[in-house]
Formats: C-alpha cells, structure tokens, sequence
C-alpha cells in the first residue's frame, strides 16, 4: 500500500496535465490509466490522430488540386496504409512524451481501472485481475468521455464506426454517411472526402456545429459544399440496414415529406461525447451527479470531500484544454493557491480546411443577452498573405461592448485560424478593447492583420477595405 | 429570451448578502418591480424587484445561500406564466466559492492539503465594464485578499498588473491587513449532560456585523466614558403641558429624544471635537451634524441618521425618529439612511437601565448614553427633594477628544436640558 497526497483517475489532458502541475507543486502525485499509453481521448483516439489525418489528407487534396496553379506538376498516389502508420507514429511520439512527463515529474502510475471505494482510497484493477488500493489525501476524477451512441445503431467499427474506427478505415469508403454535424463528423468528414470518398453529413438540427456563431456556421457550410460534402440538415436518420453489401439508411426530415434512402459503404457516428463516470464506484460512495456529469463545487470538489473532478466528466464544453486548465487549477487549490478557470475565454476550433476557431461569445448570445455590442468584420480576400496564398475563404469577426469596447468574442474562419485565435484569446484574458488590438503592431505580411483589420472595422475604419 | 435577476448594488461597503425568502415560486408570473426575493445585509432587508414583467423561469440560489453583488439570483422569461411550462427549479451548477463551503463536508481527519484546512478564495467581482486586473494580477489579489481598487494599475486605462500587486502588496497589507488573526480558540468541551441541553444557533449577518464594528471600535478607539446626571422636571413639565397641542399641530407625538438631539447639536457646535473622525495623521472636523439614533429591532439594533439635525425643527426630528423607529421594526430601513452619521445617540432608558457605558459607533468620536428617568432624592435650596433624573454617560475616543471638552461637552447637555430656553435662546 502507498501513500499518495493526491491520486488522478485517468491520464487524458486534464489528468496529466494536473499531475505534473501537483508534482511542481512539491506534492507526491499516482496516476490511474486504464488504457496501455496514457494521454486519453485525446491523444489515443482524438485530437492528435485526427489532425495527423487532417493535414496528411490536406497535403493529398492540395497536391492534387492547387499544386498545378503553383507550377507543382504532381500527380499524387494514396497509400492509405502509409498514412495510417504516419498518424500512428505521430500518436506514439505524442503518448511517449506524456509518459516522459509523467516519469520526469517523478509521478507514479499504475495501470488498470481505478474504483473509488471512499475518501482517499482508490483500488486498482490490474489488467491480470489483480488489484491494490491506491491510497492519496485527495482524488481527482478526470476519467473523460466516450463516444455517444445511437439506441438502435450498433457500433462495430467496420461499416458503422465511431471516431474511434473512422480514425483506422482499412479503405477510402466509396460513399460515406456522417451522422451529426459537429465538429467531429466534419473534421472525420472532411478526412475521407479529401481521400475520394462520397460525403454525406446529416443533421439532426438546422445548422451545423451549433453553438459556433451563426454567420460562420453557415460561410463553413458553404466551404464545405464546395469542397463536395453534401449536407442534409434537419433531417434525422430512423433505420439502419446493414444487411446487404452497402449500408441503407432511412433519414426523415423534421418539416415532414417522404422518407429517403441513402446508401453507403461506411457510417460515421458522431452525435457527440457523454462522459466517462461507469464502474468508478460513485453511486456506492454517494457522488452527485446531474445528468451524467459529476457535479463539483467553485473548488472543482464533489460533494464528497477530498474527492474532485475535472474535465469532461463535469460541466462546460467537453475540450482538452478546457479540461488541462481545470487540471492546473485544481492542483493549485490543493497546494492552497487561488486556481481558477475563467470559463469566458475558452478557444474552440473545428480543424476543418479552412479552420474555425472562436473565444467569447457569439453575436447570437449577445442578442440574448441584450448586451449592446458593435461589430467588426474583415475578409481574408483582402489580407495579402492569404491573397498570394491563395487561401483566401473567410472571415474574422469582432465583437466588442457597445460602451466599453471591450471585445467580447471573436470568430475567425479561415487559414490557420486555430493558431490565430491565441491572440484574441490573450487580449480577452487581458479585458483588451478592439482599439488595445488596433493600436497593437502586427507583422506583415501575416494573416494575423485580418485580425487588427477586422478590430478597425469595429470603428469603421479598416485600412485595407 | 430571459432576463437575469441580479443581486443589485446594496450600498458603500456592502459587497454581499444572505439569501432570504423567495416571494415566488418558478413558473409564477411576475410584473416589473414586483417583490420577488429578500436579501438580508449587513444592515437591512432588501426586496429585489423584477427587472421585467414575464414569468420566474429559473431560481438558482436557496435561501440561506450567500451571494455577492451582481450575482445571478434567477432569470424571467417572457410570457405570461398561464402557457410556460415552469422550469425546474435548479441548483447553481458553479456556484461562487463563498457559498459552497457552507456545508462542506467535514474535511478528513489526517488531511494536510492546505486547499483543505482554508476557505477557498474569492475573487473580487469586476464591474463588466471596469479594466479587470490582469491574470495573474487576479490570482494574486484573490491570494493577498486585496481587492483591485487597493492598488494602482499601471497597465493600459489604469489595468492593474502583476508588477503593481506585487509592488503593492507590502504597502497595501500594511494599512489593511494586521498580522494575520490567529484562528479562535475551539470552546472547551462542556460535559455531555449540558451539551444536550445547548442550543446552538447561527448568528444572523446583522449580528455578526454587530459584533465585528464594536470589537473593532473597542481595538481602535482610546475610549472612556463620563457620567453626569440631569434634572428632567424641565422636560417633562414641556411635555405634560404641550403633548396634545404638539401632536394635534405636528401629528406626531412629542417625545424625549427631539430634545436629546437639539441639546447634543447645540452641545456637539461648542466641543467639535466630539463630531470629529480621525483619518491617518488627521482630524476631521465634521461641521454637520447627522446624528445616528439607536433603535432596537428583533434582530438587533439599527442606527438611522436623522441628517443636519441642526437645520430641523424638533417636530421634524420627532417625525424622522418616529417614521424610523416603525421601519427599522419592519426591516425596511435603507442601507442609505443608516450611513455617515457623525454622533450617536443610544437609549437603554427604555428597558430599564440606569447607568451604561454604551460603545462607540465606529469611527465616531463620541456616543451619548441615555438612561431611565427615575424619581430621584436630591438637594434643592438645601432642601431634599424628589426629582426625575437620568444619568447620563458619554462615552468618547481619548485620542481626539480631551477629558475637559468631554465632560464640558455633558455638562453642555444637562444645562440645555434642566433649562430648554437656553437651546431656543442659543446659550
């Protein structure tokens, strides 16, 4: 039996990342990890493998399509097993390093399923069937979230697959069926459509990935039917048949009409995240929890006490950093600081070609919430850098209290945008005006000038319009 | 669309309040500036009103909860309650530390993590529209508990930054902060028997302020009290003569303490010293004269200000007194009218007391205690006579006022009092 000042169920960017910050903070850290590599979600199955695919299968559209314009003459070849070995390499790099940090940061870890029998106790099965209890002063729970299932729609990764399986497709699927339209269907989406395949992405909803500001929602939907992924919104799918060759799904529009009939070889779910909270044990020892998610106080402590949560597995959006701040925060607490997470700047981007990325609140919201705001906006038609590009599809938006001008959400779509949005990010942390921005030298030429020029434009005044 | 109920601002220096009873329910349709929920302050109980009419679809703090200003209380959405289908009442998912720890469990016995042992921090509310100090400005004041404004920011449109706080701490806990309060000491265990027949109840937010401004006065002030004693028959003979005439002309009812305030106005013009605060190497004079009286309530006592006492008539200062007398009874005193009094004047005449040294009300110069009226043997023309008499005590910071201008300030009063010409001639 050892004794820990503080034992974190789960390695995924929230759990690690609190490890380390309480292993800085001079305390004696155990991780529990489930999984064989540590890293979660995340770095396993999520952000990081996506992206190895999004930019290899960027490089084969690019190659394919703009190259010529550029004077390239390339006629490129897909290996698909390459590339998946490319994004496998890349998910083993990224897990190592964790592993690295955690080892270097002189915390322990056990791998197998942590169980919480009390305050202070956590029981380890390991993958033999072993078990050790685990003893800490404190826990954090910062186990995640899985996939979200449709009842009916059986998973089985090989032509009705999750993130999971739509991350290893052994082949380019001729046709495609996405179901849900959010960020992660679009992201996945995009991945195969790139690679040949015939995209469909139905949603259930009238826009795509709700919650991001409406005018960009509907300029990213533009882009993408451009790009040849076919949408099919407000519409809902009621019957899957996997019983021939090709897959037939029955999708019903909510404004009524007759039932139609898609066929596809391959069918993406991803109708979201619910969080990670089975076989922890936290019904026996008396937990709350609200709607799947643990409910924790301003210190990120359950009702429990000594026992925390971070993450997905609480409230808010079910992001990385989101949770790596809560990581970071409630280390802090623990050593007696002031952590905190200022929920109102967190960055979102959706990985699509172009990104999107926001912080703050969208002009829906601000409606609302009857604050009076201003509005800046500036294209990437007229940013030179993104004109020799040749990237020149999107926007930045700025939107700043009608008073103050303090900005109070920025939406860009476009190039990098999920680089650019660090800026604004920065700024908002930082209570900045749109005029702090304006007034604030940027590099030219980079696409980051949308940015100042979308902030003059909050007082009329763009210089490059 | 739903609009937010707010916690709304509740007067200088009062930055949060307790939650009382909600007057409704969710679902329940309410018009603008409709009641809808009680806050309990430091000094008084505040309705808050609708900010608009529609129906209360959301209550998100529960009575007893703590809540700062500007914190969300519950939300009304449009409509007219008879269609909305009433939300569920919820619980606040995030709430403010402040209000969370008030029933935590009880930390574990073999703990040592500091977050454990303390209350979390709070972070100073910034006004939305106000520079808020940077990040790491904000973590440090939250963990140095300053706020803001005790530091000037150096940063664009006068932001504080982590180099302001940092250069600002040591000044700042100089003249804010003593040395940090050494935790109180657990009560000492009581026999198991007695125990049983304990009740313990918890102080009311009134009471607790109550408690911290007097042991801070206690702390601060150099005080002492003198005594002298006054001859009502005056007074008294005033008021069996002219009580009808007055109260038929005024509508109120001619009391003691209309006489009290002018003979302490008149008193407090000769001896300024008694009307004075001191502010670091300073005094301040005040020449005004807003003077506090205190009124006993259920839930404790309360110190309107009748304001330039001097320029009121003593109808007028009757009729204040009177008015604030049954609105302090029924909580419903303005925070406004309890401030920036300059002297007090407290009464324990009227549950019997005959002699006290009342405390004073912080950072006042000086507390006039009443006491009963009582007849009295005293020596008239070298005759023992019967007289209505009080004590009186006034209680005075040493450090402004001198032991001569105290107790010529009483003396002061007494003359005005036993002979109330001397106050409408001017003597």
């Amino acid at each position: 039996m050892s004794k820990f000042d503080l034992v974190v169920i789960g390695t995924g960017p929230g759990g690690y990342v609190c490890a380390i910050r309480a292993a800085q903070l001079g305390m004696k850290v155990a991780v529990v990890e489930k999984r064989a590599t540590h890293g979660g979600t995340c770095l396993n199955v999520g952000c990081i493998p996506s992206k190895a695919l999004l930019h290899a299968s960027e490089a084969y559209a690019d190659a394919a399509d703009h190259f010529g314009d550029m004077g390239i003459k390339v006629k490129p070849e897909l290996d698909l097993a390459a590339m998946l070995a490319f994004k496998d390499e890349g998910v083993k790099d990224n897990v190592d390093g964790v592993a690295y940090l955690l080892n270097k940061n002189k915390v322990d870890h056990f791998h197998g399923t942590g169980r919480i029998l009390g305050t202070g106790k956590v029981e380890v099965t390991f993958i033999n069937g072993e078990k050790q209890v685990v003893e800490g002063k404190a826990v954090v729970i910062a186990t995640g979230s899985e996939v979200a299932h449709i009842p009916g729609i059986e998973v089985d990764e090989k032509r009705i697959v999750s993130s999971t399986g739509a991350l290893s497709l052994p082949e380019v699927p001729k046709r495609m069926v996405v179901i849900g339209g959010g960020y992660i269907g679009l992201e996945l989406g995009s991945v195969w459509s790139r690679l040949g395949s015939n995209v469909t992405v139905v949603e259930m909803l009238n826009t795509i990935t709700p919650g991001l500001d409406g005018e960009v929602a509907k300029q990213l939907q533009r882009i993408l039917q451009k790009q040849g992924l076919t949408f099919k919104l407000g519409a809902k799918v009621t019957k899957v048949d996997t019983k021939g060759k090709t897959v037939k799904l029955t999708i019903e529009l909510a404004s009524g009409g007759k039932a139609e009939e898609l066929t596809c070889d391959v069918v993406l779910v991803s109708i979201g995240r619910v969080p990670n909270t089975e076989g922890l044990g936290l019904a026996d020892i008396g937990v709350e929890l609200t709607r799947g998610r643990v409910v924790v106080d301003g210190n990120f402590q359950t009702n429990v006490a000594g026992i925390y949560a971070i993450g997905d597995v609480i409230d808010g959006p079910m992001l990385a950093h989101k949770a790596e701040e809560e990581g970071v925060a409630v280390a802090e607490i623990l050593a007696g600081q002031a952590g905190h997470v200022n929920y109102e700047v967190i960055p979102s981007v959706v990985y699509t070609a172009p990104e999107v990325a926001s912080v703050g609140r969208t002009e829906e919201q601000l409606k609302d919430e009857g604050v009076s705001y201003k509005v800046g906006k500036f294209p990437f038609t007229a940013n030179g850098r993104a004109k020799v590009n040749r990237t020149t599809d999107g926007f930045v938006k700025i939107l700043s209290d009608e008073t103050t001008d303090r900005v109070l959400g920025v939406h860009i779509i476009g190039p990098d945008a999920g680089t650019m949005i660090a800026e604004a990010a920065v700024l908002m942390e930082f209570g900045g005006s749109t005029e702090d921005l304006a007034r604030t030298c940027h590099a030219h030429p980079t696409l980051n000038e949308a940015i100042k020029e979308a902030a003059l434009a909050v007082d009329k005044r763009p210089i490059h319009m | 669309m739903a609009t937010e109920i707010r916690v709304p601002a509740l007067g200088e220096s009062v930055v949060e309040a307790t939650v009382g009873q909600w007057f409704k329910e969710v679902g329940d349709a309410v018009a603008v500036d409709e009641p809808l929920v009680e806050l309990e302050t430091d000094k008084v109980t505040v309705e808050v009103p609708a900010p608009v009419s529609g129906v209360l679809s959301d209550i998100t703090v529960n009575p007893g909860d703590t809540v700062e200003v500007g914190a969300v209380l519950g939300a009304i959405a449009d409509g007219d309650g008879k269609s909305a289908a009433p939300a569920t009442k919820t619980k606040p998912a995030k709430p403010a530390p402040a209000t969370t720890k008030a029933e935590a469990p009880a930390p574990l016995p073999d703990v040592e993590l500091k977050a454990l042992e303390r209350e979390p921090y709070i972070r100073e509310e910034i006004e939305p529209d106000a520079m808020p100090p940077s990040p790491a400005a904000r973590k440090l004041l939250a963990e140095t508990g300053l706020a803001p404004g005790d530091i000037a920011g150096s940063g664009r449109r006068g932001q504080v930054l982590k180099g302001d706080v940092i250069a600002g701490t040591a000044k700042a806990l100089l003249t804010r902060k003593k040395a940090p309060k050494p935790a109180p000491a657990p009560r000492a265990p009581v026999a198991q028997s007695d125990e049983k027949r304990e009740e313990r109840v918890r102080m009311t937010r009134l009471r607790q302020t109550i408690a911290k401004r007097l042991k801070e006065a206690q702390d601060n002030a150099a005080m002492l009290t003198t005594f002298n004693d006054v001859d009502m028959s005056a007074i008294l003979k005033i008021r069996k003569e002219y009580r009808e005439a007055f109260e038929k002309r005024h509508g109120v009812k001619l009391g003691f303490m209309g006489f009290f305030v002018k003979a302490c106005v008149h008193a407090l013009k000769e001896i300024p010293a008694v009307n004075a605060e001191i502010d670091g190497q300073d005094i301040v004079y005040k020449n005004y004269y807003h003077v506090g009286v205190a009124v006993g309530t259920e839930r404790g006592l309360v110190v309107p200000v009748v304001r330039n006492a001097d320029e009121l008539s003593l109808a007028e200062i009757e009729e204040q007194i009177a008015d604030f007398g049954a609105r302090a009874r029924d909580g419903k005193l303005g925070l406004e009218e309890m401030q920036g009094g300059t002297f007090t004047i407290s009464n324990g005449g009227i549950y019997g007391s005959m002699l006290s040294t009342p405390i004073l009300n912080a950072p006042q110069s000086g507390i006039l205690g009443m006491h009963r009226i009582e007849e009295r043997p005293v020596v008239r023309d070298g005759q023992i006579v019967a007289r209505p008499m009080m004590y009186l005590a006034l209680s005075y910071d040493h450090r402004m006022v001198d032991g001569k201008e105290a107790v010529t300030f009483l003396v002061n009063v007494k003359e005005s009092l036993e002979n109330p010409a001397r106050l409408v001639l001017d003597l």
